[in-house]
């Protein structure tokens, strides 16, 4: 029997999102996403709100930040800060695994 | 079906106050949850602990979880007694938090009934809504980012059917994993996710990349590191030597008097991305072992013939 072989898009920084992709992927409200742009969470690749486009890894932040605030309270600083501490310990891990 | 004893999940005990419990979520959550955690188990450890604080924060679960007693033991074969539920009513609440199926069968027979009902009641004539996103991880080899690949990855998705009751279908998907792709990137397959009610689109079906680890290799975003152990005369002479890559081998120029340590840039080689990564391969000098007489008179020959300190920053003369 022939399967199908279904393909998608790869959402890298090449692939832009506009705020409703975004809000879909992470099924939230669009007023949600703009707080996280405002605190400097996600980051636009241009800032003019009426056609805010983002790169395709934002989704991963963006997803990470619902689970964070549902999952564990954490207002919107407190995110900011986690998300920045993780991103952290991501590239000490990298430069550690090199030693290892 | 197993007992679940949500007690010590939390690590509490039975007479617990609800502050308590709260505060042991919140600690516990802390340490497992899957995006901040170390833990190799995390994912598992976190879902259990949100299980239990779903039944216990809510004093009319807890109270009819309580009931069955505490004579249960964790893993203890469990059913129900049949009118286990009597006299208890579920005013909504439950579920609708949390990822209905995540739960365990020990939380669906327990508590899924009302749930089921609840839903299926819910279902109305000419009622349009998007279906859900899905969000699913598949485990790729580093050799696939390189050459592309075909995987067939089985979905569970809870589905409700025509007559409003749940049940868990599995679906099989072929999905191309495209060249190029980095570990944490997520693929979009558009409309594979839950169907839509209505006339209202399917939901997306995201794929998060993760790589298997390798044998010779590390990855850092596209750039991709390996080894290659070079014997002292190869690092002191020169040398040309075989490097294999994901790409195949490549025959890599050691330059006269390489240090250990020495990184090698092959450009382009690491995962082919857009802009692609590169391929780094890092010196690492091995020390023949003195385990003959031919080995030992060599050694013995060096120490008299070089006059060579590696300690001459030490500050003091060799002996």
């Amino acid at each position: 029997m022939k399967q199908e072989i279904v393909t998608g898009i790869l959402l890298d920084e090449q692939t832009e999102l506009s705020l409703n992709d975004l809000c879909q992927a992470c099924s939230s409200s669009a007023e949600w996403i703009i707080e996280l742009v405002e605190e400097g969470i996600l980051e636009p690749i241009s800032y003019q709100q009426t056609q805010w486009r983002f790169t395709g890894n934002t989704l991963q932040r963006a997803r990470a930040a619902i689970r964070l605030q549902r999952d564990l309270g954490i207002n919107l600083a407190g995110i900011a800060l986690t998300l920045d501490l993780l991103d952290e310990i991501e590239a000490l891990q990298a430069r550690l695994c090199h030693y290892e | 079906m197993d007992y679940k004893d949500y007690y010590k999940i939390m690590g509490i005990e039975r007479d617990a106050d609800q502050n308590e419990i709260k505060r042991a979520y919140r600690k516990l959550a802390r340490k497992y949850h899957p995006d901040v955690s170390q833990e190799s188990d995390a994912e598992e450890r976190f879902k259990e602990v949100g299980e239990a604080y779903e039944v216990l924060k809510d004093p009319e679960k807890r109270a009819s979880y309580d009931q069955l007693g505490a004579n249960w033991k964790a893993g203890q074969d469990f059913n129900p007694p049949p009118d286990w539920d009597a006299g208890f009513e579920f005013s909504g609440g439950g579920y609708t938090e949390g990822d209905a199926s995540a739960y365990s069968d020990f939380f669906s027979s327990m508590f899924g009934q009302g749930f089921r009902s609840a839903h299926g009641g819910a279902r109305q004539e000419g009622f349009h809504a998007r279906g859900n996103d899905h969000h699913a991880k598949v485990l790729i080899d580093l050799e696939d980012a390189y050459k592309g690949a075909t995987r067939s990855i089985t979905l569970q998705s809870p589905e409700l059917d025509s007559s409003g009751h749940m049940s868990t279908k599995q679906r099989t998907l072929n999905v191309k994993i495209p060249k190029g792709v980095k570990q944490g990137q997520r693929i979009r397959l558009t409309g594979q996710g839950s169907p839509g009610q209505g006339n209202a689109s399917a939901g997306d079906l995201y794929l998060e990349i993760d790589f298997n680890p390798h044998s010779l290799y590390r990855v850092t975003g596209h750039d991709v590191y390996i080894d290659l152990p070079l014997t002292p005369w190869e690092a002191a002479l020169g040398a040309s030597i075989k490097v294999p890559t994901p790409d195949g081998s490549v025959d890599l120029k050691v330059a006269k008097g390489t240090p250990g340590g020495r990184k090698f840039r092959l450009k382009g080689r690491g995962i082919p991305a857009k802009p692609p990564g590169d391929l780094y391969v890092v010196a690492q000098i091995t020390l023949p072992p003195a385990d003959s007489d031919v080995a030992t008179e060599l050694y013995k020959k060096m120490q008299q013939d070089l006059a060579y300190n590696p300690r001459s920053q030490l500050g003091y003369k060799q002996s």
